[in-house]
């Protein structure tokens, strides 16, 4: 894959190969992936399939054994550095001694941004995330949807313009995930952000994704890349749509395929 | 309610079988007595002269808490028979003590959670300093510190502190690294120096941990204290009256004296109990 001026994050055959007690794990095996500027793409797979330590390659949080990786043109050490992207996980951990406004200005306050920048910019993410009444309250008084809406916000306070989510919604029930996917989407139109999301689910996968990286485990590694072809407005109800359908197809395939090899 | 009646059973209990051994232990004093004055006692006489003595075996409870009353309400605070002076003695090196104890705690802990070295090169001598017994380091301590010129509250707090550092040190090193892996990741995605995830994410989290800490290294002040009191010679504080009262076998001294310092400790382990009560609260720590 050649690497592109939009192109945010670029693998060329990437490797990661856990040493543990019981031998070597192959977490990640030759992948290759260009992600451009302003995709929402999903990573989906079984457990132990490496893609939730792509996204920690991607943070920084784990280093490659293998291969070479660039993030924003830089390595991924030099992105972390330079604040390059907003993490999400999968708990929204917030600090209970915090409101949820205190919470969205813990980034901020430790990159230095003046007070009435913080407080700017807190009002700007909660309205972005709809929680704008919420901000004097603290994370047990709001619900576990509302709580990562608030860790979202978090993420999107210091404005960074990649968004890496790692199954920020597979905690919450199934009408809460729905609302909260259709949120996602208004924002990331709004935004105009680059987002990699880590799901379970493939109706999220195919709803949320104008890219899905299906990957499979042992070794992890990348199965199938299915380019949307849905368009960016979509309604909850485009999830009956053939064109709909036929990607969840496929995207199950990928996923077979994958399980196959065992 | 229910907590209130299962306390007061229990003390009850407590009081009921030390009037039992009050009165086993002293029975043979008064039986003694009887047979050197060639007479003869009931068992009621005998009863009644063991709750009694002047300087009995075991004082029985009530003959405590007379001489405690004697000795705090009807004494001027000002007086050398005072316990209320001589508890104030004894808190006020108790609670330097605690104070320095806690603070050398809470260093030492945030030094050994930022530097392995520290983790693999302090931590056994931190457990070591506990295996001495205290009661043979305290002598030296006040010696050495009499003989560079440092006398009255600073050694004995000195030996407060030697008890009262270490409960707070091994459970804030807990407490420290009490944040998950995920909450650290995060601070290493804003690229928080160490200093920050310190003060915004590991000292809030080690909250609970700390007043844990706190409440032992609060008991262990008082006993450090009182055992300080004990080589300058016993002049003033609790340990000094338990001490003085061995030498002239006041029994009711002793244990007035004894009594004294557990209601201080329980006061003192309850009022940190309470701000921890507090401070968890607001933090929404305690729900």
């Amino acid at each position: 894959m050649e690497q592109n001026s939009q192109a945010v994050i670029a693998a060329k055959n990437l490797n990661l190969v856990f040493e543990t007690n019981d031998g070597s794990v192959h977490a990640l095996k030759d992948v290759d992936l260009t992600i451009n500027k302003g995709e929402f793409v999903s990573f989906i797979g079984p457990s132990g399939c490496g893609k939730t330590t792509f996204l920690r390659v991607i943070a920084d949080l784990e280093q490659p054994t293998g291969g070479s990786i660039s993030v924003n043109g830089m390595t991924p050490h030099e992105a972390r550095e330079a604040r390059a992207y907003g993490y999400v996980f999968q708990a929204s951990g917030l600090y209970p001694w915090r409101t949820i406004a205190g919470n969205i200005k813990l980034p901020l306050e430790i990159m230095g941004y003046s007070k009435e920048e913080q407080d700017k910019r807190v009002q700007q993410v909660l309205e972005l995330v709809e929680l704008d009444s919420f901000g004097n309250k603290y994370p047990w008084q709001l619900s576990g949807g509302m709580q990562q809406r608030a860790s979202i916000a978090r993420a999107l306070s210091f404005d960074a313009d990649i968004l890496l989510m790692d199954e920020p919604f597979g905690a919450l029930d199934e009408i809460v995930r729905d609302h909260l996917n259709e949120q996602l989407l208004a924002l990331w139109a709004r935004t105009e952000k680059t987002i990699g999301f880590v799901t379970h689910s493939i109706p999220e996968a195919v709803y949320l994704s104008t890219k899905i990286v299906v990957m499979s485990p042992r070794p992890g590694r990348i199965a199938d890349v299915i380019e949307s072809t849905l368009p960016k407005e979509r309604p909850l109800d485009i999830r009956d749509s053939k064109e709909f359908l036929e990607i969840a197809a496929r995207v199950r395939d990928g996923l077979r395929a994958g399980h196959l090899d065992d | 309610m229910k907590n209130l009646i299962s306390v007061l059973t229990v003390v009850f209990a407590i009081i009921i079988i030390w009037y039992g051994a009050a009165y086993m232990m002293n029975k043979q004093w008064t039986l003694d007595q009887a047979e050197r004055a060639g007479t003869t006692v009931t068992a009621s006489e005998v009863f009644k002269d063991t709750m009694a003595q002047e300087r009995p075996q075991l004082p029985a409870p009530h003959q405590v808490l007379t001489e405690i009353w004697k000795t705090t309400v009807e004494k001027k605070i000002t007086s050398k028979r005072s316990l209320i002076y001589h508890g104030g003695i004894t808190l006020s090196s108790t609670a330097l003590g605690f104070l320095m104890g806690s603070l050398l705690g809470i260093t030492l802990a945030i030094s050994i959670v930022h530097s392995r070295a520290m983790d693999l090169s302090v931590m056994p001598w931190i457990i070591a300093s506990q295996t001495i017994p205290i009661l043979a380091i305290a002598p030296m301590i006040i010696v050495v510190l009499n003989a560079v010129g440092i006398s009255g509250l600073i050694p004995k707090a000195m030996i407060s502190m030697y008890l009262s550092f270490f409960p707070v040190a091994v459970g804030m090193v807990k407490g420290l690294r009490a944040p998950d892996t995920m909450q650290l990741d995060l601070m290493k995605t804003y690229r928080a120096s160490p200093w920050q995830t310190l003060v915004k994410l590991r000292l809030p989290s080690s909250m609970p941990y700390l007043f844990t800490s706190l409440k032992i290294a609060m008991a262990a002040s008082l006993v450090g204290a009182i055992i300080g009191e004990l080589p300058t010679g016993a002049v003033a504080g609790l340990g000094a009256r338990l001490l003085a009262g061995s030498y002239y076998g006041q029994t009711i001294q002793i244990w007035s004296a004894l009594i004294s310092a557990a209601v201080l400790a329980a006061v003192l382990v309850m009022l940190i109990g309470a701000i921890q009560n507090i401070t968890l609260k607001r933090m929404g720590m305690l729900r």
